[in-house]
């Protein structure tokens, strides 16, 4: 036999599946085997905490005693102390201040870097620096740079411009310590926003500002018209990871102030860690991690119901 | 309404120049279309009427006014563009009354001016929807809406028509030549399509790599193309060319010989290009003979597919011809019809 009748004669052969290829076959198995880790590592890693940090609000565990079950006895006596209620408002003041210029700044940057500036692609990567660097160590530097004795910027001014006789006192009292920890927050929050908006900025059509131009729009009536309206949906996102994140911020402000000086900085993430491990209250301290939740999910909810749908990006029902 | 005028514009990405001193003048009223291959500068021509793109050198000037250093929102224009960029976040309406209501214009005005341009182009239905929820052709006429609300002395269209399907853009091709005769104001289209041109255009100015071919009437080009460009670029299916020789007062071709419109201006011996469109060929039986290759019926005529002395040529038959492939038929060329061309520098010799 030659090579060419070879190839006209040749048939596929056919094969009985065996029964492990037959269980593959199986879609309600595939399912089920597909899903398993993924709801494995859910379980394990993200429920059973939750669960547990809500368990222990409802009880009085101290670090190495089990605790009984007490009701919303942690909640009532956290609605009468004076440095829990201190930290909610000091959160909610946190989130909204440092959200305003993270918000005000990143945008300003994104749009600088729309445009068509020298150095672009690096210039990007350097304002994401801030952003990759471990939040822990740039704490520290923020916290060397608010030193009582040893900060720089009062060494510029003292030292270098003679402007001032004394040295700035950053940390020492309750309202310098808030801008002190909101700028560094801010410091650290602006690569997110202004890379994400800036992702926002183009997917805009260039065409749409020329046509806007021909119609007669200035330039602020080109950002205010356009660019505003059309960057909406991806702001409301960034907008929310935004607040989600600076509102459960813990470890800038426990790097830095430690919550101090007297209480006057804690965050609720910041307090409740101080409860639950130095002060060994573990059922207090996951009390007030369990009353940040509420606050999240209006958070969400707002960005979600507020900013987020919009009716002209649903298209074509009734064509 | 306003003439535009074209004078020796030139223009220079970086290093690359795209155009190479153009002059083109555009009267009232006119409609004229740039017409030539993708990267031939006809879109940065527009560009540059519309203040989209810089004038460094050379003039531009409409109704009179030079307008190199206006911005664009003052040389009262309106443009219609590819993608017809309709503001998404603005209903119909909206969109169309954006650049009254940026020029504050009482809401009467713009009520009116709104509702006559929807009017016009049948989109009173339509007012209230947002751009995402209208098809191709709805879109496509909403951007002209906006266009028709500015009143403008120009209109600029930069291949409108490219994102529509076939049977749309014959209807909306129709829709755009029925407007420009009803408001008569000067429009200046900008297209590839050779077919675009020839239906719509008062005026059709061929461009290739930022040069002007020729300037002139649809079928002014169509009848006497200034150089084998313009020859092979209008007309569907192209005009067919076969390089030969001038031979006893004929066209030479191997061992055939054509028959030439005239002789006044060719000397014997030279070599030229010889240009003949697919409908110009007709059966004859003392024709040049030509291989059948391919048979392409399409009921009104039929293309052929042939080979003469090994060069291939397309013919248009009213005829229904029932050859089949391998066949040979006999064919000659209308010679009033034909277009000579000189070899080495493709421009028109009769």
């Amino acid at each position: 036999m030659d090579a060419l009748t070879d190839i006209s004669t040749w048939v596929a052969p056919s094969r009985k599946p065996s029964a492990l290829q037959l269980l593959f076959d199986n879609k309600t198995f595939l399912v089920v085997i597909c899903l398993l880790p993924a709801m494995g590592l859910l379980l394990v890693f993200l429920t059973y905490p939750l669960g547990l940090g809500i368990w222990l609000s409802f009880t009085d565990t101290k670090l190495g005693q089990p605790g009984e079950w007490v009701g919303l006895d942690n909640f009532a006596y956290l609605l009468e102390d004076r440095v829990f209620i201190n930290a909610v408002w000091n959160t909610i003041f946190y989130t909204a201040a440092a959200t305003v210029f993270k918000f005000a700044l990143g945008l300003w940057l994104a749009l600088l870097l729309n445009e068509n500036v020298p150095f672009k692609s690096l210039l990007r990567a350097f304002i994401l620096l801030p952003w990759i660097t471990p939040t822990v160590l740039s704490a520290i530097a923020f916290w060397w740079i608010y030193d009582p004795q040893f900060s720089i910027i009062s060494y510029v001014f003292k030292d270098v411009l003679h402007w001032t006789n004394s040295n700035f006192d950053f940390l020492g009292t309750p309202w310098h310590a808030r801008w002190s920890l909101i700028v560094a927050n801010v410091w650290r929050g602006i690569p997110f926003v202004a890379i994400s908006l800036l992702a926002g900025l183009q997917t805009i059509s260039p065409s749409l500002y020329e046509a806007a131009m021909l119609d007669g729009a200035g330039s602020w009536q080109r950002f205010r018209r356009v660019t505003v309206p059309l960057l909406m949906p991806i702001l409301a996102v960034v907008l929310t990871f935004s607040v989600l994140f600076t509102f459960a911020d813990f470890q800038l402000v426990y790097a830095i102030t430690r919550g101090g000086p007297i209480n006057s900085t804690h965050l609720m993430a910041t307090l409740a860690f101080q409860r639950a491990i130095p002060g060994a209250a573990l059922g207090e301290g996951a009390a007030i991690a369990v009353a940040m939740i509420p606050f999240l999910i209006l958070a969400t909810l707002f960005s979600y119901f507020a900013i987020g749908q919009r009716k002209w990006q649903q298209g074509g029902s009734d064509e | 309404m306003a003439e535009v005028s074209i004078r020796g514009v030139r223009k220079a990405f970086g290093t690359t120049q795209i155009l190479h001193g153009v002059d083109v003048e555009v009267a009232d009223g006119e409609f004229v279309i740039l017409v030539g291959p993708s990267g031939c500068g006809k879109s940065t021509l527009l560009r540059m009427i519309a203040g989209l793109e810089n004038i460094k050198s050379g003039e531009i000037a409409i109704g009179g006014r030079v307008v190199n250093e206006m911005p664009p929102k003052e040389r009262d224009i309106a443009m219609v563009f590819q993608n017809y960029a309709l503001y998404p976040h603005m209903t119909v309406r909206d969109n169309m009354a954006f650049s009254l209501t940026l020029a504050k214009a009482p809401k009467p005005v713009i009520e009116q001016k709104v509702g006559r341009a929807a009017g016009i182009l049948g989109l009173d239905a339509l007012l209230d929807r947002f751009p995402r929820q209208l098809s191709g052709g709805q879109r496509q006429r909403v951007a002209m809406g906006r266009a028709i609300v500015r009143d403008p002395q120009v209109f600029l269209f930069d291949e409108p028509l490219s994102n529509l399907d076939a049977k749309l853009r014959v209807q909306m091709r129709g829709e755009i030549k029925d407007l420009h005769q009803r408001l008569g104001t000067t429009t200046i289209y900008v297209t590839h399509d050779q077919i675009e041109a020839m239906t719509m255009a008062d005026k059709i100015v061929v461009m290739q790599g930022g040069h002007v071919e020729q300037i002139g009437a649809p079928l002014e080009l169509y009848d006497t193309p200034a150089n084998v460009f313009v020859a092979g670029f209008i007309g569907s299916p192209a005009m067919n060319f076969l390089k030969g020789h001038i031979e006893a007062g004929a066209f030479r071709l191997g061992s055939l010989s054509l028959p030439l419109p005239t002789t006044r201006g060719v000397s014997e011996g030279s070599r030229v290009t010889y240009g003949i469109r697919p409908e110009h060929w007709k059966l004859d039986a003392n024709g040049v003979p030509a291989i059948v290759r391919l048979v392409e019926p399409t009921g009104s005529e039929t293309q052929v597919v042939a080979e003469i002395e090994g060069n291939r040529v397309v013919c248009a038959f009213r005829e229904r011809v029932l050859h089949h492939p391998g066949e040979t038929l006999h064919m000659t060329p209308d010679p009033a019809c034909a277009h000579l061309f000189d070899d080495a520098t493709g421009v028109r010799l009769t």
